[in-house]
């Protein structure tokens, strides 16, 4: 408690010094909270597209039903394909007028013969997608082949980005943040030089002289992060209303309280580590009095 | 309580503080030490209280072999040995009260303990009035009286004092040197560094003086030495009756 009370007394009478920090930190853990959200984001709607059937194969209209239960067949055998779903002309004239029930015109230009049987296709490996693709479009009796891999491509791509960057930059603003506390604190330490020295000679021992530092650094962390989480969330929740129009159909939003409380926790332990750090670090040259 | 064999402290720069320098306090001493500037006073001191460590030699205080001493220990022997700094080194910012308490503070001693401890030493050195000022509000007397306080703050079995009187008028150099004999008789080892030839020479005590760093002169052994002689000398002619 008393080593406390010495750190809100360090942390008082440095206001701007602590402002710093405080800034600092809010700065590196916003950005940690940011591109949590983006990876976890990216990752879920990634995820979404590869459960979707990933190919679609159209069917001639003079296609037999034992050719095309042939087909699926031998697809199932290939050992690569997870999921097959056979859509009738009746099925794909459904889900067109689901589809496009608001729009009472479409719904008329449109009957069952237009539209063609279809098959859904899964692949355990997004990788295999092309070769059960180009295998479909041999056959005889496929007129047309449709398949996500491009927008899953596309996606893995930018989350593989945001991945590197986010890692990246929250790597670099740590460093900053350790090296900016590091000299917020180191500044404090040498003022007291002369009192570590006494503290020293009077059998302080290092923990003594170590710790009111050590809870300022902790302070810093712990202060940044409380703001940049909450700032980051905050910004989360007002965006939810936009981002679930944007993201229809795909089920990450709103996003659970359990994993923002989660991602708190996790960053309060990084912070302390980092206040931790810093501190031991700024002070550690001082120590080396006997 | 104090012995030094064969102490030799050499600094990186080449400078030999101090030379194969050999000696021993007993408990409840008072021993002056004497020498000019840059004699190796201080650096004894520092030796003393385990600042640094000789690079030859051996220091026992009490049970405890400084050189063998391990860093987590050094805050132990500090605690049974108090310091009156050359320089006070109190702390501005915080009141005589404050200062003097700082020891107890860093030990961890329970606050229900701390000021009962603190005011009866302010009592005991004479400047309970000044309890509540700064440092800057004190006069040289007085805190020379703040910095002994705080450096007995712990009961040490040991006083270092370097230079209390340095700075000081006549009057209050003989009132503190009256304040360290008081703690003197209460049991307490007291060693001195002091350049005061007055008071040396008006309290008859041990004397070690140091020149460059060694040890020319310790009057017990002087004094042991001629009452050797004396009592030889006594022999001496008991023994030519004999033969005649």
């Amino acid at each position: 408690m008393k080593h406390a009370r010495e750190s809100w007394k360090h942390i008082r009478r440095t206001p701007h010094q602590a402002l710093a920090a405080v800034t600092i930190m809010v700065l590196t853990f916003l950005t940690v909270s940011v591109f949590t959200f983006l990876i976890f984001g990216s990752s879920a709607i990634i995820k979404h597209f590869e459960s979707k059937p990933q190919a679609t194969a159209f069917f001639k209209d003079e296609a037999k039903p034992e050719e095309i239960a042939k087909l699926e067949e031998n697809l199932k055998q290939t050992g690569k394909v997870s999921r097959t779903r056979f859509v009738t002309k009746s099925q794909a004239l459904q889900i067109y007028e689901e589809q496009n029930k608001d729009d009472r015109l479409l719904l008329d230009l449109v009957t069952e013969d237009i539209l063609p049987a279809s098959l859904e296709i899964s692949t355990y490996e997004i990788e295999d997608l092309t070769e059960i693709s180009e295998t479909l479009k041999g056959s005889p009796i496929i007129s047309e082949v449709v398949y996500q891999r491009d927008i899953v491509d596309t996606l893995s791509n930018w989350t593989n980005a945001i991945r590197v960057i986010g890692v990246t930059i929250v790597i670099i603003l740590t460093v900053v943040s350790i090296f900016i506390m590091m000299i917020i604190i180191g500044f404090k330490v040498s003022q007291k030089k002369d009192e570590i020295e006494i503290m020293k000679l009077l059998s302080a021992t290092d923990w003594y002289i170590r710790l009111p530092f050590v809870l300022e650094g902790i302070f810093y962390g712990i202060a940044g992060t409380v703001i940049g989480w909450t700032i980051a969330s905050v910004g989360l929740l007002l965006a939810t209303p936009f981002l679930e129009s944007f993201l229809k159909g795909i089920s990450i939003l709103p996003v659970s309280p359990v994993f923002l409380i989660l991602l708190l926790f996790v960053e309060l332990i990084i912070a302390t580590a980092l206040g931790v750090v810093a501190s031991s670090l700024a002070v550690r040259r001082y120590l080396k009095v006997k | 309580m104090i012995r030094l064999d064969n102490v030799t402290k050499e600094f990186p720069t080449g400078t030999t503080a101090l030379s194969e320098v050999t000696f021993s306090i007993d408990k409840g001493e008072f021993v002056f030490l004497v020498g000019p500037s840059g004699s190796g006073k201080t650096t004894l001191f520092r030796l003393i209280t385990r600042e640094m460590k000789p690079t030859s030699g051996e220091i026992h205080i009490g049970a405890w072999n400084i050189g063998k001493l391990t860093d987590r220990h050094i805050p132990n022997l500090r605690k049974s040995i108090g310091v009156v700094f050359q320089d006070l080194k109190l702390l501005r910012d915080r009141t005589i009260f404050e200062n003097i308490l700082l020891p107890l503070e860093v030990a961890g001693v329970a606050e229900s303990e701390t000021t009962q401890k603190v005011d009866a030493i302010l009592e005991q050195v004479g400047i309970a009035e000044h309890r509540d000022k700064f440092p800057i509000q004190l006069s040289g007397g007085e805190l020379q009286r703040a910095a002994i306080a705080r450096a007995l703050v712990f009961s040490p079995e040991i006083l270092l004092a370097d230079e209390p009187t340095g700075n000081l008028d006549t009057t209050t150099s003989w009132e503190i040197v009256k304040l360290l004999q008081d703690i003197n008789k209460s049991g307490t080892t007291i060693l001195m560094a002091t350049h005061n030839t007055d008071i040396i020479n008006n309290l008859l005590k041990r004397v070690l003086v140091l020149e460059k760093g060694k040890l020319i002169n310790d009057n017990k052994k002087s004094k042991e030495t001629k009452e050797q002689d004396k009592h030889e000398d006594k022999k001496e002619p008991d023994k030519k009756e004999e033969e005649k």
